[in-house]
């Protein structure tokens, strides 16, 4: 069994990079300071070597440390029934969005610090094969639960389904660019149904975590997804994380049955089982040894 | 002696026709209402003030609510209780300040406790309204107006008049008036007061007994004076006009009576308020134990709001760019915000003293006493009846006795009187023996005539009343006279005397109109005339009569203790008789001498005039009377003696033998003489052949001073305890020696009297440390007071031991009340000892079973569920107080509102209290065979074991928490690359939580009927089932879905899965390697036991499997 894990995991490949730009030789140095309102977007590209081809289907996550997500001012501050498509708290969200529930007496859709604070910075990932830049296809849907996406969040409903009618009267949150009906092109994806949106709303437990951000499908049996070589990681740098000591990486993965990379697991399983078993000859050899005397010196009671 | 109160009101209203007047008092001033008895002048009407007015009420024991102010009340009374109370702060903080927790989360469980409760309290002054009700409606005959008048008992006023009749309760304490019978006496039980089924006479007042109807009581004006209303059962008793309310009148056509006392300060009503409130150690310790976790509660608040203000200390961490406060929380003050801060934390806490907890224990200590009272072992086919528990707070207690003190007579022993022989001038009469009269007659050598007023003496010297359902056809009987007659008395000595009496040829008849009536061996009736009786009391240790004979002579027969007739004869072969009775006393019997003296008319003159002159005394009637007795009850011939057996009660000694063994040390108090107590105790075991006996008695003492004596006996201890010490537990063993003490009443008193000089030590001490050193102690000649003192010295002296008191009698009640548990078994002496006590049963012999099997049961349930309370809270709790650490002390929760709320209510309540009540680690017969050891001095609840549960509590809880924490931290556990968010890595927690809890417990139980598999298993189903019904779809009612499918989400992914198993495991290993390791290596009693059983188990197996083959 301990082997079956150790071999789930074993082909795991990942790839992790730091993009947040402290060091100053980084290339994403120049955008550290950036602030949401900067236009045009700061950009950096950071180049990148994969030693290994990575077979399976891959999975892009950012990550970002140091980022309480799980304050509990933070967690509280959403309003479900909004994100769940009801128009009366589409136009008066919860006193929980608190301070971002209006702006200039407007109702905020989405409302709230986690909606308002949504990452937005622009990762595209391009193989570099002989000074070609081939964009690699980073497919956006399939990140946020299926439950979430279908049941959980729904856009708001009316007559038609003109999402910028359908949230009239609302404003967007203050750190956004535009407004939630103009997070994609796509009706399916767009609005609260959003599922860059979507993975954001999830709160982390602890400060350091990543999440879904795209998935690189493989397209045949005879060729790797990502073959090993040369990449380039474009970032649209948006996200300011240097004010409160903040990283922001990509995460490349592939996912065996049991997820991904997790080697607590494995070492847990494997020490813990060799303790039982050093236990269990040492009560062994005790019992022996004790056992006999406590049964004899008994008997006669 | 005392003075009048208050004689300034004048009762508006009613017409009163008897004023009673209240004297402060603090001697028997009842005995003076037949000269204070004096007509006042006409239209003088008085009324003692304040006390009048309270004492109209109606009756009502603890009567606390009525309809309308139940609510208010019943909750103010409950939140009187610290826990309540804090509770009741928690929720009130979580609806004012902003908190972590919905105010649900603690609300819901409290209003659930405070309901169940208010159900419980409603429900139980229901119960006593309905009783209550139908007392004070039960109509009550008045006198108004010179007319008869039915009301309802709660009119009734002190000083009304009121009729009694045949059958009827008394409502309230009377003066009794005068009687239908012309002789102005009546007929009394004290079934309801105190069981005794005799026949009790009582006498009008001199002065009235001459009003016998409606008018004439009417016209009745008086001034009575009585005492303040006192509990004491037995001293007015004495009164002869006093009857009581409770008691009912019988062969009386009907009485008249005025109101003295009324509704609550009836002597019935007083007697039963007086019992006090008694509180277990393990009550105590868990106390103690939420203290500390009090105390640990506000450290981690403490703790978290220091780290909070540190850590936010740099700006960006307080309020990022991302989570801006609002404006109202910007301009709050910074120690404000501190404050509310620490109270947010103890709310997000404050789970860690469980509500549920009190609920449950409650829930288990009254549930569990039907486990007592369900006990077939302890059900008596003789009575039919089973064991009756007054009070559950006590149960668990009855595993911790270390002292136990029991009477004898009724106790130890049937209290079933059986007349052995007697021994008239010597020569001995053995009923048995004999069964016709004649080989009677050739046995005896004795002058006839001393035999036959022996015989008479004992025939008419007693207060034996004889059970007449039909008194009509009283002369019929004649025809047949053999038939035995049915005696009641309240004191069994004498039934057994009389109907010894009878198998010997001479049988009481009856006593008609002062004429007692004795069939003799030639099957004539003989009528003596019952002239004078001095009743029988504690002090002289005798009784007499004086009758005159059918041929005129007038004798005196007087029967009592030896030591107080020996004194008093004058001639007879007092040395044979001496020497019989003490090899009779030796024997364990119980003996009586008889004596008699022949009084000449004017001898009897003389002492009627010198009782009426006692009689008729106004102050120390008692005294004065005592006097006269003294007086007259001289120079007596001795007649002989009497043997009456006691027999010991089945299996008083092999009790006593497993008590001992079980390392409680049992003391006899006795009220008896030294050698018969003394027998009793060699009979039962207390005492051995090989116990070297102390004695501490009066006898002793005179000999030497009380101080030498004292030291001697200390000094003869001490040379063998030296190395004794550490095992009195092991009395039983043979190389050491057993010491057994004697001490009378008189040497006590000497013991207890306080000293003034305080120059040679305390007296206490050295007694203290001499019974500390005796396996076995014996009180004989004690006193009531004695012997709750002698409870008392021993519950207070310095190791605090745990001591039980049983009795039977109403003489045992002060120690049953003074002792931590108290005992009453339904006996023969009425049942004023049931009642007062905690717990009742039938027979001594239950004592084992109660002690030894319930009682350990109950402690070792009870502390399981106590420390098992705490453990699985800090469970709960611990990893929230972690997860602080990690959101930036925000107090953000880590499980969900519905399994904060429902962890103690729902998840993990039933099992527990399941296991509280049927856990059984041995069988309950190894107990009884092996009394175990191991709960002695609350051991489970001791510190040490405390530290342990807590340890194991916190270990679990950093496992849980790092455990998830390192499983979800920065990694994909699922198939499909999405990621968990907060609430599933609470949900990861709080169900490795659920399930090691639950497990735990699992480890814990030895005792599995259907019944715990169900519960355990159930609740471990019912959490998973209500985890995917409350995250399977939306709930419109909340406005967050934080929960919606987390749960299974969590089930989907393997890791999970993988991660949930092994963080049990390695919850439960510590545990685990802690039980074998100690069961290997230091194994208790209980386990080796345990692992006996298993091994006689497997023999069995093993034998039978041979026998299969073969």
């Amino acid at each position: 069994f301990l082997v079956g894990l150790g071999q789930g995991w074993g082909c795991v490949r990942g790839l992790l990079i730091d993009y947040t730009g402290t060091e100053p030789s980084s290339p994403c140095n120049k955008c550290l300071n950036v602030s949401w309102d900067s236009t045009p977007p700061c950009t950096c590209t950071i180049n990148f070597t994969l030693e290994h081809a990575f077979e399976s289907n891959v999975f892009m996550y950012y990550g970002l440390s140091n980022f309480y997500q799980n304050h509990r001012r933070y967690v509280k501050s959403r309003d479900d029934s909004q994100l769940n498509g009801d128009n009366s708290s589409l136009l008066n969200p919860s006193k929980e969005c608190e301070p971002y529930r209006t702006n200039e007496d407007k109702p905020i859709a989405p409302c709230g610090a986690i909606a308002n604070s949504m990452f937005n910075d622009t990762l595209e990932l391009y193989r570099i094969d002989n000074d070609t830049r081939t964009p690699i296809t980073l497919i956006k849907k399939g990140i946020a639960w299926w439950t979430d996406k279908n049941v959980k969040f729904r856009n708001p409903t009316g007559d038609g389904n003109n999402l910028t009618a359908l949230f009239q009267g609302t404003t967007k949150p203050v750190n956004w660019p535009k407004p939630v009906y103009m997070l994609d092109s796509e009706p399916d994806n767009n609005g609260f149904i959003n599922e860059d949106f979507i993975v954001w709303m999830r709160t982390a437990a602890l400060p350091t975590f990543r999440k879904l951000y795209r998935l690189i499908e493989r397209k045949n049996n005879f060729q790797p997804t990502l073959q090993a070589g040369k990449y380039s990681l474009d970032i649209a740098y948006n996200y300011p994380v240097h004010s409160f000591d903040g990283r922001k990486r990509m995460i490349l993965s592939t996912i065996s049955w049991m997820g991904g990379k997790n080697p607590f697991l494995g070492i847990a399983y494997i020490t813990v089982g060799s303790i039982c078993f050093f236990l269990g000859v040492v009560l062994l050899f005790i019992h022996h040894k004790y056992g006999n005397r406590n049964t004899s010196a008994d008997i006669p009671n | 002696m005392g003075f009048l109160i208050c004689l300034k009101h004048i009762y508006p209203g009613y017409f009163l026709s008897v004023v009673v007047i209240r004297v402060l008092s603090f001697q028997s001033s009842v005995f003076a209402f037949r000269a204070k008895f004096r007509c006042l002048a006409h239209g003088i009407i008085w009324l003692s003030a304040s006390i009048s007015v309270i004492s109209s009420y109606p009756i009502s024991f603890e009567m606390k609510y009525t309809f309308w102010n139940f609510v208010p009340k019943n909750l103010f009374e409950q939140f009187r209780r610290i826990a309540n109370f804090y509770f009741l702060i928690i929720f009130l903080v979580q609806l004012i300040i902003d908190t972590p927790t919905s105010p649900v989360t603690s609300g819901l469980p409290l209003l659930f406790v405070i309901t169940v409760t208010a159900i419980k309290q409603g429900y139980e002054d229901w119960l006593r309204h309905k009783a209550d009700n139908a007392i004070n409606h039960c109509p009550v005959h008045f006198i108004q107006h010179g007319k008869l008048v039915r009301k309802q008992s709660q009119k009734l006023r002190v000083g009304d008049i009121v009729m009694v009749k045949e059958n009827e309760t008394f409502p309230c304490d009377l003066i009794f008036l005068s009687s239908s019978r012309g002789d102005g006496t009546c007929f009394v039980t004290t079934t309801g007061l105190d069981g005794e089924s005799s026949q009790k006479t009582y006498y009008a007042v001199q002065d009235t007994k001459a009003f016998h109807n409606e008018q004439e009581i009417d016209a009745l004006h008086a001034t009575i004076e009585c005492e303040q209303p006192q509990p004491d059962l037995y001293k007015p008793l004495g009164s002869e006009n006093l009857l009581l309310r409770g008691a009912t009148l019988k062969n009386t056509e009907k009485i008249f009576g005025v109101a003295i006392y009324t509704g609550m300060e009836t002597k019935m009503a007083l007697n039963y308020q007086s019992k006090s409130q008694k509180r277990s150690a393990v009550e105590k310790s868990m106390n103690v134990f939420l203290v500390v976790y009090l105390g640990i509660l506000v450290s981690k608040a403490v703790i978290n709001t220091v780290l909070k203000y540190a850590w936010q200390s740099d700006p960006f961490r307080d309020e990022p760019w991302y989570n801006q406060k609002t404006e109202p929380e910007k301009k709050r003050n910074l120690f404000l915000q501190a404050f509310t801060d620490f109270l947010a934390f103890m709310v997000l806490f404050n789970y860690i003293i469980p509500v549920s907890m009190y609920v449950t224990v409650e829930m288990q200590k009254f549930l569990g006493s039907y486990f007592l009272a369900w006990d077939e072992e302890m059900f008596d086919e003789g009575t039919g009846e089973g064991p009756l528990v007054n009070t559950s707070d006590l149960n668990e207690e009855l595993g911790q006795i270390e002292y136990v003190f029991t009477d004898k007579t009724g106790t130890l022993t049937e209290n079933n009187m059986e007349f052995v022989e007697c021994c008239i001038e010597g020569h001995v009469y053995i009923p048995h023996v004999i069964c016709n009269v004649s080989s009677l007659m050739s046995l005896t050598h004795g002058p006839q005539n001393r035999e036959e007023l022996f015989f008479r003496a004992l025939c008419l010297c007693h207060t034996v009343q004889v059970k007449d359902d039909d008194s009509v056809d009283g002369l019929e009987k004649d025809e047949v006279p053999r038939k035995p007659c049915v005696y009641i008395s309240s004191s069994p000595d004498e039934v057994a005397l009389v109907e010894g009496i009878q198998r010997l040829g001479y049988t009481f008849l009856r006593l008609k109109e002062n004429y007692m009536e004795i069939l003799n061996r030639e099957n004539n009736i003989e009528k003596f005339e019952l002239l004078e009786v001095f009743s029988f009391d504690s002090v002289r240790r005798r009784m007499s009569v004086i009758v005159r004979s059918p041929t005129g002579d007038i004798f005196l027969f007087c029967k009592g203790a030896d030591s107080s007739i020996f004194p008093r004869v004058k001639e007879g072969k007092i040395d044979q008789v001496r020497s019989r009775v003490q090899r009779n006393a030796v024997e364990g019997l119980r003996t009586l001498c008889v004596a008699y003296k022949k009084l000449s008319a004017e001898e009897y003159s003389d002492v009627q005039e010198l009782l009426q002159g006692a009689k008729l005394a106004l102050q120390e009637r008692d005294k004065k009377l005592a006097e006269v007795y003294e007086q007259i009850e001289t120079d007596f011939i001795l007649l002989g003696a009497t043997a009456v057996e006691d027999r010991l009660q089945e299996k008083a000694a092999d009790t006593i033998e497993a008590l001992q063994k079980a390392g409680i040390k049992v003391w006899v108090l006795t009220g008896d003489k030294m050698e018969t107590a003394a027998a009793t105790c060699y009979a039962c075991k207390l005492f051995r052949r090989n116990t070297q006996i102390l004695e501490l008695t009066t006898k002793k003492i005179e000999e030497q001073s009380l101080h030498d004596v004292l030291f001697d006996l200390n000094k003869t201890v001490i040379r063998q305890n030296g190395s004794l010490t550490r095992d009195t537990f092991s009395g039983l063993s043979a190389d050491t020696q057993d010491y057994g003490l004697i001490i009378d009443g008189a040497a006590l008193s000497l013991i207890m009297k306080p000293r003034y000089d305080g120059s040679s030590g305390n007296y206490r001490e050295i007694f203290l440390n001499i019974c500390r050193n005796c396996t076995a102690v014996l009180c004989c000649r004690m006193a009531p007071l004695q012997k709750a003192q002698i409870v008392k010295l021993i519950k207070l002296s310095k190791e605090r031991p745990i001591t039980l008191a049983i009795g039977d009698g109403a003489n045992d009640v002060s120690m049953i009340l003074e002792a931590h548990v108290g005992i009453g078994v339904i006996g023969k002496e009425g049942r004023q000892a049931a009642r007062n006590s905690d717990y009742a049963i039938p027979k001594f012999k239950h004592l084992k079973k109660m002690l030894l099997v319930h009682g350990h049961f109950y402690y070792i349930r009870i502390s399981e569920l106590v420390q098992y309370f705490f453990y699985k809270n800090v469970c709960f709790i611990f990893p929230q107080f972690l997860y602080q650490f990690f959101c930036g002390f925000s107090q953000q929760t880590l499980y969900d509102t519905a399994y904060l709320t429902l962890y103690n209510i729902s998840f993990t309540s039933l099992p527990i209290l399941l296991y509280s009540l049927m856990e059984q680690h041995v069988s309950p017969e190894t107990l009884k065979r092996e009394p175990s050891l191991d709960v002695a001095k609350n051991a489970l609840l001791r510190w040490h074991a405390f530290v342990y549960w807590t340890f194991l509590g916190v270990f679990d809880a950093v496992v849980f928490f790092f455990g998830a924490y390192f499983l979800l931290n920065n990694t994909v556990v699922t198939s499909n690359g999405q990621i968990f968010g907060n609430w599933t890595f609470g949900t990861v927690v709080f169900t490795v939580l659920v399930f090691t809890v639950t497990f735990k417990l699992a480890i814990d139980t030895h005792y599995w009927t259907w019944i715990n598999h169900f519960v355990i298993w159930g609740s471990l189903v019912f959490y998973i089932v209500f985890s995917l019904l409350w995250g399977g779809i939306t709930w419109p009612f909340l406005n967050y879905q934080r929960m919606y499918y987390v749960f299974m989400q969590m089930l989907s992914s393997g890791p999970a899965w993988l991660g949930i198993i092994l963080l049990i495991t390695v919850s439960l290993l510590p545990d685990v390697l802690k039980k074998v390791l100690c069961r290997e290596l230091w194994p208790t009693a209980t386990e080796r036991i345990q692992v006996n059983n298993l091994f006689h188990c497997e023999v069995r197996h093993f034998l039978y499997y041979k026998c299969l083959i073969t």
